[in-house]
Parts: structure tokens; C-alpha cells; sequence
């Protein structure tokens, strides 16, 4: 059912979209000349590359572009390479770029001289989640117990996650916020990395995303305490969510493409339209169900509103952590 | 018993007429892939992924995999014919390769390189077969503790038994760790060592700008101003008697080989290690069981051989924590497990019992990429040797335009290709001066991985340092560390004493 309804959301923002760029003609006629760069704000091999190349082999495999679209990895500096590469492509109607949260962290954070209001906003994908998990032999069934662990351990309680500063070691600001714990946050290097070391014992606790520690979860080595989404997660049917326990602590990683300052609008219409229809594909949907993403789709004014809205509350979110 | 039948259904996928075409198209690019510096299995493997749709997801597999193992054969052939490591993997291969290939044994290297390459691949190969399930518990027994002195460990056996110049080498490691650092810190998040507010160096100092500098680079510089019209290299000659000398030559170094490959699988397996600590292990540890040490460093051949089983073992190893636990060792299974991702597969402890066919398909195949391997590369030997018989001028015109390309295109930032060029006559001026170059390249490796697991493990003790000891594993490998860095410095001693004594006498 959600689906459905996201879907035809979808087209009904899509068509809005279109009817706001309808006067030239060109609108229906312009396709890529050369083949089209996409842009990946992480390194190779990383959750974020590996979704962008799913879309492209999905666009490839289902002839959605006339022309290749060519993956590039510009993951230096937490996408401020990507980020100023995109800055300078202004009005380039052949780049687009593959987002993720630090789209916006990462302007906030360092002085990159970007402003993400200029970039074109194409379509969002996908939300992806976050759960609080811990290893499978601890003693921790809900989220009290874990509170109470936590608490019992004054401050030497291990929390895995990313990098500093990016969305891992956000959410772990949120809930030590929440619940004013005093948890040791341990940066790895990805997501499989800190699923690892929870199932072998060298961390405590991790926020990974569903898709990474799924294979864990299913040989039963990890156990989820709660999702930081407002609706149950279908592959977790019985984790409770932190809105049902009564904590307003939602966090979603987002999957978007954006364009260029300046991009042709028709060109903008032929990007968006393709990406409609890559959301529409059977083998996208069976992926974001199997890894429990949220196929969210969303173009146009309403994903720049969302953008500038995610990057309010970021700034506030960083702000609350370095003071803390 | 029940493996076998296993594997039995495993060679029946990867010996189709369609598995093995992949497996020599495969290897045959990987080969020449990893041979050109600055493009490595990572690239060869990005560059296909897109593509492996057209094939089910068991041959795609198998074309990745015959592509990683063809570059890490193919990562022999630069370091030991122009002395540039195509991968951080094949450093070590230079230390012996290279003179080889100046004494006019380059065949012989190249043999030696291969037949090597196949036996620690095929070793591997056999004990991923027997114990990759339980030794997926090995790999998750290792912390940031233990991480980090696995690391340590590497870099002693390094200064311990590199020795020419214990003061050189040690001056050129803390310039290496010096450079690991510039970027983006993964601890804190902040920028560090951004010369000149220069954005390319968020992203850090890659291994292959800095190796393709000072070696590539660096060596062409040197050798023109050394060798002005004496050809760099004596040139090669390639008969088939010579190829059943080497394989003799080779048969010889059994001790020194399975020593490797049980090294390089075991380092290998460890996720955050790979193979570049394993090929430099197994180097220190075949000088030191040597009965000629001397020779190491002048074109042993045992020199060549060691690295190379011990870096195609441990690609082997890399594999297993991917499959097992969907943890990628090295950037290079990182992108093979997003291509199984990409076909719908879980990696993780679930797969072996959910996808057999596909585990077990791929396992075969790795036999198989492996024999194809040695095969394709034994035939192209005399290939690679008749490259080095261009005259001087033009083969190093040649080497400057491919360091050029090598180097930009990973990236494509000219950033790069102007670091490169400054490294590369920094490099040229440390070797004048008799500085050795692998301590400072394998330090910008090795480096952040010490770092992080250093600054991990004291945020996870409250800044404990004793925990590094408290922990078996890791308390050994600092142990064994000691051991490595004592040793020759008793030797030194020793041999001080007797210098000392002697006249007196």
C-alpha cells in the first residue's frame, strides 16, 4: 500500500514539475549528446557507491538513458571534492551528482565555499534507516535494558560508528541527548567495519543501517532494540521504534541526485523523468524492500524545501554536539 | 566428504565452456591491467562491474575474480621490469625483482614472479577451501588492538631486517607516516596538513602518487644522469631452456613458498590488513630464516618469490572475511561485494548456506583463474622481456608518459600529476643522497591503518596503553615485534664489539 501511494505521489509531483517547466518545446527533445557523469560523493566500495552503481547498472540494464552514464568517485574530504567539483560544473547539462547526508553536513562543517541552494535539486530515491543494535549474547533485550547498561557503565560504554561528524555519530548525539547518557563513540571506517567489531565483542552497541548488518542479523549474530524511524521497519516486524517508546528520535539517510547550478531545465525534465521510471522498476523496489530502504521519491521545489529544511536541523544537531 | 561434493558441483559451473572463456578473457586483462603502473585490480574490477549484467551472477563473479587475480600477477611485472610497484601489494617484489632485472635476469624474475604467484594462490586457494567457515571467528577476534599490532609487526620486520642504514630507514618511515596523515582525520573529522589551503589534499596523499613519483619518476631521473648512453638494463634473453632453468630454480624455494602462502592467507583474512603487510612479512621473515641474507636486496631470487606467493595468498585471504562476514579486506573486494549486492546477493555467514552454487562456483574458479593465470602470464613473458630491449631513450620516455597517465587517470585530478612530478624529484634527490624509498611508501600505507587502530583502541580503553598488551593476540604480535626489532640491533652490536676488540688484539 505505501508504496503505491508513494508512487503515485510521485507522478503527481513529477507532472507539477513538468507543468512549471512546460513553456519550450524543448522540454520533450533534449537528450544527452555524450555520456553522463555520476558524480559519487564517497569513496569505492562504501554503502553509498555501492547504491549509486546499482542505479546505473538498473538504468543501463533497462535502457532508461540514451547515453552511458559514467560513475566517478569523488569521496575526498567527506564529499567537499564533490561538492566543489560540482560548484564548478555550473550549467553543465552532463553531471549529476549521487547524494548523501553529507550534502549538507559537510558545507556546514568545513568552509568549502558551497552553497547547496544553488545546486538543482533532480529526485530523491530513498531514505535509508537506522537501528540501535547490540550483540546477540548480550544480556540486553529493549531499549531500558539498554539504557540501564549504558547507565551502569559510567562512560566507558563503547559505541561504534563512521566518522566523526557524519550520521552515525549524529544519532548517537541524539540519543545521548535523549536519555543523557555518556557513551565512548569508537569512529570506524565504514558501516561493515563497525557491524564487525559488534559481532566479535570490541564495541558495545552500533546505529548501523539496516543493510549493513542484515546478514548478521540473520545468522543471529545482532540483535535490534529499536528503529529511530516513526513506523516499524517490515524485515524487523517486532523492533519496536523509538516514536512508539515515546522518544522523538528520528534520523533517515537520504539518497537523492542533484544537478548543477544553471542546469537546462529540459535537461532537468529528461533527469527526472529517468529517474521516475528507475523508481518504478521491479528490481528497485525488491531492493529497497529486501534492505529496508524507504523508496521515498520526491523531485523538483519540494526536494529543495526538504534539503534546506534537513540542513536546518543539522546545523542545530552539530551545534548541540560541539558544545556537548 | 560432503565438500567435495561441494566443489565437484562448483567445477561443474566454472568449467563450462562459457566460465572458462571469462576465466582466460579475465585474467588476460587483469594481467595487463595491473602490469601498467598506476591501474591496479581496483580499477580493472570498477571498470567491468557495470557490465556483468549480461552474464548470471556466478560467471560474473568469476570474471571478477579471474580479473583481481590476473593484476596481482600482472603487479609483479612493473615492479620488477621498470622498478615501479604498480600496488602498495607488490612493493616489496621491487627489493630483489629490480636488481634481477639490471643483472639482465628479468626472465628469470618474471618466472620466478609467476610460478610463485601460483603456488601461493593455489595454497590459498586449497585452505580457503577446507576452513573458510571456521575461520570467519579468526577474523572477528580482531579488534583495533589487534589491528594495530599486526601493523607494528609488519613495520618491525621492515626496519629490523631492511637494514643497510637503520638511521636512513627510520628518518624515510617518519617522513612517510609524516605525509599518511595529510587529509581528513577519520577520528576527529578535521582537516590536517592541507598545504597551501589546497582542496586536493582533503582528500590525502594516494600510495600510487607517491609510489609512481619516487619511483617511477624519480628512477628515470636517476638513471639519466647516471647511465647517460649504457642501456638501463642488460637485455633479456627468454629460451624455452631458460623457462625449465627458473622452474628448476623455483623448485628449490618450497620452504621459502609455503612459508608465504600460509602467511600471506592468514594476514590476508585479517580485514583491515591485505596483502601489503603480508608481502613485506614474508620478505623479512625468508631473509631471516635465509642461509645467504647477504644476497637479499641484490637479486635473490628467493626475494621475488617470497612477496609474490605471500601478496596472491593473501587476495586469496581477502575473500574469505568478504564472503563470510560481507566485510571487504582491501578497496578491491569492497567493489566485488557491491557487485554481489548488485545481483541480489547477501554476503555475510548466510551465504554459504542460501547460495552454494554460487559460493562454491566461485571457489572452483579460483583454481581455475589461478592455473589460467600462470599459463597466459608464462606465454607473455617473452612479451614483457622484449619490451626492455627498446633502446634506452625510448623506453623512458615511455615509462614518463605511462607515470603521467597511471597516475591521473585513478583519479583524474591534475592535482595528482603535479604531486607526482614533485615526488617524483624529491625522490631523485633522497636517492642521491642514499636514502632507501620502500620504508617512506610503505609508511604512507601502512600509517593510517596504525593510526586508527592505535587512536581506536585507546578511545575504546579510556587511554589505557596497557590494553595493547593485556590482549593474547595482540600482546604476542607486540611480543614477537620486540623480537624482530632486537634482533639485528644485537647483531649490530655484536659485530660493533668485535670490530672493536679485534685491533686490540
Amino acid at each position: 500500500m505505501k508504496t503505491r501511494f508513494t508512487r503515485r505521489m510521485a507522478m503527481a509531483l513529477a507532472a507539477s514539475a513538468g507543468l512549471m517547466m512546460a513553456g519550450p518545446a524543448a522540454a520533450e527533445e533534449w537528450a544527452p549528446q555524450k555520456p553522463v557523469e555520476m558524480v559519487i560523493m564517497a569513496g569505492q566500495g562504501g554503502g553509498a557507491d555501492r547504491l549509486a552503481r546499482l542505479f546505473q547498472s538498473i538504468i543501463q540494464k533497462e535502457g532508461l538513458s540514451k547515453m552511458p552514464i559514467l560513475p566517478v568517485n569523488k569521496g575526498g574530504g567527506s564529499g567537499a571534492e564533490a561538492l566543489r567539483y560540482l560548484k564548478d560544473k555550473s550549467g553543465d547539462n552532463h553531471v549529476i551528482m549521487a547524494t548523501l547526508n553529507s550534502y549538507y553536513t559537510t558545507p556546514l562543517r568545513t568552509d568549502i565555499g558551497v552553497n547547496i541552494e544553488e545546486f538543482t535539486p533532480i529526485a530523491r530515491m530513498a531514505l535509508d534507516t537506522f537501528v540501535l543494535w547490540v550483540n546477540a549474547d548480550s544480556d540486553i533485550q529493549n531499549l531500558d535494558d539498554y539504557v540501564a547498561a549504558v547507565k551502569a557503565a559510567g562512560g566507558s560504554w563503547k559505541m561504534g560508528g563512521t566518522g566523526t561528524g557524519q550520521e552515525d555519530s549524529l544519532v548517537t548525539a541524539m540519543l545521548q541527548n535523549e536519555f543523557g547518557l555518556d557513551i565512548t563513540y569508537v569512529p570506524f571506517k565504514g558501516g561493515g567495519d563497525v557491524a564487525k567489531n559488534l559481532v566479535g565483542g570490541h564495541i558495545d552497541s552500533s546505529v548501523n543501517n539496516p543493510s549493513e548488518a542484515l546478514g548478521f542479523y540473520q545468522a543471529g549474530k545482532l540483535r535490534p532494540i529499536a528503529a529511530f524511524t516513526p513506523d516499524r521497519i517490515e524485515v524487523f516486524p517486532d523492533t519496536p521504534t523509538m516514536t512508539e517508546l515515546g522518544h522523538d528520535l528520528v534520523y533517515w539517510m537520504q539518497r537523492s541526485f542533484v544537478a548543477p547550478a544553471g542546469m537546462d531545465p529540459a535537461a532537468v525534465a529528461y533527469y527526472t523523468e529517468m529517474f521516475e521510471k528507475l523508481n518504478a522498476t521491479e528490481e528497485w523496489q525488491t531492493y529497497t524492500q529486501e534492505k529496508a530502504l524507504m523508496a521515498d521519491f520526491l523531485t523538483g521545489q519540494e526536494l529543495q524545501d526538504y534539503f534546506l529544511e534537513e540542513r536546518a536541523k543539522h546545523d542545530e544537531l552539530l551545534g548541540s554536539m560541539a558544545e556537548g | 566428504m560432503e565438500l567435495l561434493g561441494h566443489l565437484a558441483d562448483g567445477f561443474a559451473t566454472s568449467l563450462s565452456p562459457l566460465n572458462l572463456f571469462i576465466v582466460i578473457i579475465g585474467v588476460t586483462a587483469g594481467l595487463f591491467i595491473g602490469a601498467m603502473p598506476g591501474l591496479g585490480s581496483v580499477n580493472g574490477v570498477a571498470i567491468v562491474l557495470p557490465i556483468t549484467f549480461i552474464v548470471p551472477p556466478a560467471s560474473a563473479i568469476i570474471l571478477l575474480a579471474a580479473i583481481y587475480y590476473g593484476a596481482m600477477y600482472g603487479g609483479a611485472i612493473s615492479s620488477i621490469l621498470l622498478g615501479i610497484p604498480g600496488a602498495s601489494t607488490a612493493v616489496a617484489t621491487t627489493f630483489d625483482g629490480r636488481p634481477m632485472a639490471q643483472q639482465g635476469k628479468a626472465g628469470l624474475a618474471l618466472i620466478a614472479a609467476a610460478c610463485a604467484s601460483f603456488v601461493g594462490g593455489t595454497i590459498s586457494v586449497v585452505l580457503f577451501t577446507l576452513f573458510a567457515a571456521p575461520l570467519a571467528d579468526i577474523a572477528l577476534a580482531f579488534g583495533p588492538a589487534e589491528e594495530f599490532a599486526l601493523v607494528l609487526l609488519a613495520f618491525t620486520t621492515f626496519v629490523g631486517l631492511g637494514g643497510d642504514d637503520v638511521l636512513k630507514t627510520i628518518i624515510m618511515i617518519c617522513l612517510g607516516l609524516a605525509l599518511s596523515t595529510v587529509g581528513l582525520d577519520l577520528i576527529s573529522g578535521q582537516p590536517r596538513l592541507i598545504f597551501f589551503d589546497e582542496p586536493g589534499f582533503y582528500s590525502g596523499i594516494s600510495f600510487l602518487v607517491l609510489a609512481i613519483g619516487v619511483y617511477g619518476i624519480g628512477e628515470i631521473l636517476y638513471t639519466i644522469e647516471t647511465q647517460k648512453t649504457a642501456p638501463q638494463v642488460t637485455p633479456a634473453k627468454l629460451t624455452f631452456t631458460e623457462l625449465w632453468y627458473g622452474i628448476k630454480e623455483i623448485n628449490k624455494l618450497w620452504k621459502t613458498m609455503s612459508l608465504g602462502s600460509f602467511l600471506g592467507f592468514f594476514v590476508g583474512m585479517l580485514p583491515a590488513a591485505g596483502a601489503t603487510p603480508a608481502a613485506l612479512m614474508s620478505y623479512g621473515i625468508a631473509k631471516l630464516t635465509s642461509k645467504t641474507p647477504e644476497k637479499f636486496g641484490k637479486g635473490a631470487i628467493e626475494g621475488v618469490a617470497a612477496p609474490e606467493t605471500a601478496n596472491n595468498a593473501a587476495s586469496t585471504g581477502s575473500l574469505l572475511p568478504m564472503l563470510t562476514l560481507g566485510i571487504p579486506g582491501s578497496p578491491t573486494t569492497a567493489l566485488l561485494l557491491g557487485g554481489m549486492v548488485m545481483w541480489g546477493l547477501v554476503p555475510g555467514p548466510m551465504l554459504f548456506i542460501e547460495q552454494p552454487d554460487f559460493v562454491w562456483g566461485l571457489i572452483s574458479s579460483l583454481y581455475t583463474a589461478n592455473l589460467a593465470a600462470v599459463l597466459v602470464n608464462l606465454a607473455l613473458i617473452p612479451l614483457f622481456v622484449w619490451a626492455l630491449r627498446m633502446p634506452f631513450t625510448v623506453l623512458c620516455s615511455l615509462v614518463f608518459v605511462l607515470c603521467l597517465v597511471g597516475g591521473y587517470a585513478p583519479s583524474q585530478k591534475l592535482h595528482d600529476v603535479w604531486l607526482i612530478v614533485g615526488f617524483g624529484v624529491a625522490g631523485y634527490l633522497l636517492r642521491k643522497a642514499d636514502y632507501p624509498m620502500a620504508p617512506l611508501v610503505l609508511a604512507l600505507v601502512l600509517g593510517p591503518l596504525m593510526e586508527k587502530s592505535f587512536r581506536q583502541t585507546l578511545i575504546s580503553e579510556q587511554g589505557n596503553v596497557l590494553a595493547f598488551i593485556e590482549r593474547p593476540i595482540s600482546g604476542t604480535f607486540i611480543a614477537i615485534s620486540v623480537i624482530f626489532f632486537a634482533l639485528p640491533l644485537l647483531k649490530h652490536v655484536k659485530r660493533w664489539l668485535k670490530r672493536d676488540l679485534s685491533p686490540a688484539e
